[in-house]
């Protein structure tokens, strides 16, 4: 087999088109003030990560990835977003004086250090390359080793799993109040009130619902003409307020 | 092109991701950094498995993902809860063990 460890055109190519693109959606989402945008660029982030862990001979984690991250891990985090408002955007307010500029410079700082690091360890070497261990298959690479030597790893990771969903469902539930109404009472009360139709939505300036009820003048007096003339004769189930019932 | 510079790319992303964390102020902005600073590791613990010739890199970044996954549960459900008795997702507002 021929040493098939350096990279190769086509995947430099997919570097340099995701790669840029990661690095731009990760500084969007940083910046961006509205939440549900700094979610879909992290979005972005996460599938070009999995197009570059399929470049690198890792297709079960690029398949992983969208499917648990961009899949799951994102759509809670938008759930999450609708629970709490969109709307809750960021205080431009520095709470810490000088915070924003000593962050940069820590960034800045970690950076060197990184990259420093990683050129003098690294170096530019090609390295090994996959294509031995991936002979067989990823996947069977993959779950050789996960289900051997990681095993006990494997299974701890089962009983996480289970604690943080019963973590979720305790942290999330709420306990409703002593005098919440229950389906049946409620319907009774609604059949039993004025208006067993739904109401109109909030906003809307009008008591019902039906299309029997006349639009009201700014002086509060009906409308002629807003209600079609078959069903001038027809009241709505119950009377508005201010007029007598016939 | 050599095989580092997924490493670099990994770097830049994980510093992005910390400098998320320590300059918003939304705590699901923060969690989205943490998120972000995640993958970056996962990136580089691909890039080293590739390098270095064995998948056991892989099998790193696979359990990454899986504590993520769980952390992310966790952590939303603990923004909710506050969120719900503050009626704020600012981590500045959240300071009733401060005193």
């Amino acid at each position: 087999m021929t040493t098939l460890a350096a990279v190769s055109t086509g995947e430099a190519i997919t570097f340099w088109v995701l790669g840029p693109l990661c690095v731009v959606a990760a500084l969007m989402m940083v910046l961006s003030r509205n939440a549900v945008h700094a979610a879909l660029y992290l979005a972005g982030v996460m599938l070009s990560l999995a197009g570059l862990y399929a470049a690198q001979d890792a297709p079960f984690l690029a398949a992983v990835q969208v499917i648990v991250y961009t899949g799951a891990v994102l759509m809670l985090f938008l759930f999450v977003l609708m629970l709490v408002g969109v709307d809750s955007s960021d205080s431009l307010v520095e709470t810490l004086r000088g915070q924003r500029v000593a962050a940069l410079l820590v960034g800045l700082g970690f950076a060197g250090l990184l990259v420093g690091a990683i050129a003098s360890g690294v170096g530019d070497g090609d390295g090994v390359g996959l294509e031995a261990v991936n002979e067989e298959g990823n996947v069977v690479g993959l779950a050789r080793l996960l289900f051997t030597k990681y095993i006990f790893a494997f299974e701890v990771t089962s009983a996480l799993l289970i604690t943080a969903a019963l973590g979720a469902m305790v942290l999330a539930h709420k306990e409703k109040g002593p005098n919440a109404l229950n389906q049946r009472q409620l319907a009774r009360a609604r059949f039993a009130g004025n208006s067993p139709s739904p109401l109109p939505g909030p906003g809307v300036f009008a008591t019902k619902d039906s299309a029997a009820t006349p639009a009201l003048l700014p002086d509060g007096s009906d409308a002629p003409g807003s209600v079609d003339p078959a069903l001038s004769g027809i009241d709505p189930v119950a009377p508005r307020e201010g007029t007598a019932p016939r | 092109m050599s095989p580092s510079y997924y490493l670099y790319l990994g770097a830049i992303l994980f510093v992005i991701g910390a400098l998320g964390v320590l300059l918003r102020r939304n705590a699901i902005l923060v969690f989205m950094s943490i998120e972000l600073m995640l993958n970056a590791v996962n990136l580089t613990l691909v890039t080293f498995s590739r390098i270095v010739g064995n998948l056991e890199g892989q099998v790193m970044a696979f359990f990454v993902m899986v504590v993520a996954a769980a952390e992310v549960v966790i952590g939303l459900a603990i923004i909710m809860s506050i969120f719900r008795t503050r009626r704020s997702a600012s981590v500045d507002d959240a300071n009733l063990l401060k005193y």
